[in-house]
């Protein structure tokens, strides 16, 4: 029997912050190793400000969601940008009746 | 995406730099079946349940805050009332300090800081083993750190428990004399109407209408209210009104998902969203920011409580619609020492003690967490309980008194609790009251609106 695929899991993603070169790169690496799968970006600059939103799908993620949160923070501290990552449960649930 | 990106970043800014949190999840334990006439296996059984599902509590809580980024302030727990769990063993003082530790034990094991239910419901008449745990009470909580009680004195249903009042004023005395700064009475709360499914301290029980246990959500937003009023300075109050209904209907409905997906991964039924905005010392999450937000000048001056009436009837319309659970105090908390605002306005004279009573007459909870003079006579302590809890019993209403006579300070004087808890400037009080009145004792009848049959 074929193996089930698992229903997704999709998180979203928010980086704010001053730009510079290697932001989305460098995130893109990250979920790309994790096997993350990647399912719609969004981002502009205003002002020198880099603002960007990104779903992606964690069910076949290879480490768990604190291990995640983890390495995205070390990104955050790395490149000193504001990185945020929720499941989009919480978004649905606050602006969809 | 079916989630755009202004709606993405609004929920982001809630709690990056709004203070948007769940504030407490709470947990009720049903201790019931634990009960015994042997003092050691009742203390046995109860420190075992209460650590192990505590830990269970906090690893979950832990793992949702992860999943959704946010975050969960405080984990609680909530037991059957002391006084229930008390009856079958000795009436002795021991005793009752027995169980507020080993509460205080099983809550340190667990890692949760505040255990609540050391309580009783006494607004008819106190049984021997409630009396016992009245007369207790001083030693329990001063000799313990996370144990909170509270005490029903009063109800719209049957009147208020007078002689219990007149005690209290001589309990809460005694317990604020046992520390410096009188920090045993904020773990002290008593009532008039108290739900039995309120998540906040030190109010929380776990009350006899419940099931073994039950997961209670207490969400807080304060800062996130006060943005969206400062996005609209002059909208008129109608308008006004329905900006601060939609964003209470958001934040309420984070806190139902948060709640549901708690308790579904722990296995137990969930209880309720208590939709209070809840104030902490932190710049910015103040309700009585909120009040002046709206046009106030000050919190405490006139105007006061039309904006406060006007404020908490939106957050009730706005959460009723976003969750079918909503329940627990439900208001807005106006504690003085927690909250910065209510801090400025008494220090600056805009708020006195006769403003803070009116003001609960619109406000859910009541007066809570004022310091007044160390030397306040326990008659006018029981006097301003007996106001304070006949607004609650004539209105239909939960309110609540959290007094703290600071021992050796004068009014004008701070003092500082720490943490949470704040700081507090001393309200002056009256030099005398009523002290022929409280002395007469008794129960005042239930008010007329109490035969509703």
């Amino acid at each position: 029997m074929a193996k089930r695929k698992k229903a997704s899991q999709v998180c979203i993603l928010t980086v704010t912050g001053k730009d510079k070169v290697g932001i989305i790169a460098r995130i893109a690496n990250t979920m790309a190793k994790a096997n993350i799968n990647i399912i719609d970006v969004s981002q502009k600059i205003m002002d020198e400000y880099f603002v960007m939103s990104l779903a992606c799908d964690i069910a076949e993620a290879i480490i768990d969601l604190p291990n995640i949160q983890k390495q995205l923070q070390k990104i955050a501290k790395d490149m000193d940008l504001n990185i945020t990552f929720q499941h989009e449960n919480i978004f649905k649930m606050m602006h969809r009746v | 995406m079916s989630i755009t990106v202004e709606e993405i970043f609004e929920t982001v800014n809630m709690t990056l730099r709004q203070h948007f949190d769940i504030r407490t999840v709470t947990l009720g334990i049903n201790l019931k079946d634990c009960m015994d006439r042997d003092l050691d296996h009742f203390c046995g059984r109860i420190f075992h349940r209460i650590s192990e599902k505590g830990r269970q509590l906090n690893a979950i809580a832990d793992a949702v805050e992860t999943k959704y980024g946010i975050p969960i302030t405080n984990r609680r727990i909530a037991v059957t009332p002391a006084s229930i769990l008390l009856e079958p063993l000795p009436r002795t003082q021991n005793a009752a300090v027995r169980l507020a530790k080993t509460l205080d034990t099983a809550a340190a094991k667990a890692d949760i800081d505040f255990i609540g239910g050391f309580g009783a419901h006494v607004h008819k008449g106190a049984t021997s083993a409630e009396e016992n745990l009245i007369r207790s009470l001083p030693r329990a909580i001063s000799q313990t750190k996370r144990v909170c009680a509270y005490f029903n004195l009063a109800s719209t249903k049957s009147g208020m428990n007078m002689t219990a009042i007149e005690q209290f004023g001589h309990v809460i005395k005694d317990l604020a004399k046992r520390s410096k700064t009188g920090i045993g009475c904020a773990k002290v709360a008593v009532f008039a109407n108290v739900p039995e499914d309120n998540p906040f301290m030190a109010g929380a029980h776990h009350g006899v209408g419940e099931p073994d246990y039950s997961l209670n959500i207490g969400i807080s937003g304060p800062g996130v209210v006060k943005t969206v009023i400062e996005q609209n300075p002059t909208c008129d109050l109608t308008e006004l009104s329905e900006v601060i209904k939609r964003t209470v209907f958001k934040i309420t409905r984070a806190g139902e998902l948060i709640g549901r997906e708690v308790a579904a991964q722990m296995g137990i039924p969930f209880g309720i969203v208590d939709i209070s905005l809840a104030a902490t010392p932190a710049a910015g999450d103040s309700v009585a920011e909120i009040i002046e937000a709206m046009g106030v000048s000050r919190m405490g001056r006139p105007g006061s409580t039309a904006a406060l009436a006007m404020l908490i009837d939106a957050v009730k319309k706005g959460g009723s619609m976003a969750s079918g659970n909503v329940g627990g105090l439900s208001g807005t908390f106006i504690p003085v020492s927690e909250d910065a605002g209510m801090i400025r306005a008494v220090k600056e004279g805009a708020l006195s003690l006769d403003k803070l009573e009116a003001l609960t007459s619109v406000c859910s909870v009541g007066m809570d967490m004022f310091a007044v003079p160390g030397n306040t006579p326990a008659d006018i302590i029981s006097a301003i309980i007996a106001d304070e809890l006949a607004i609650g019993v004539a209105n239909n209403k939960t309110t609540s008194v959290r007094i703290i006579p600071v021992p050796g300070k004068r009014a004008g004087q701070i003092v500082h609790f720490g943490g949470l808890l704040g700081s507090a400037p001393i309200m002056p009080v009256p030099k005398i009251a009523s002290p022929k009145f409280i002395a007469r004792k008794g129960r005042m009848p239930a008010p007329v609106q109490a035969l509703r049959n």
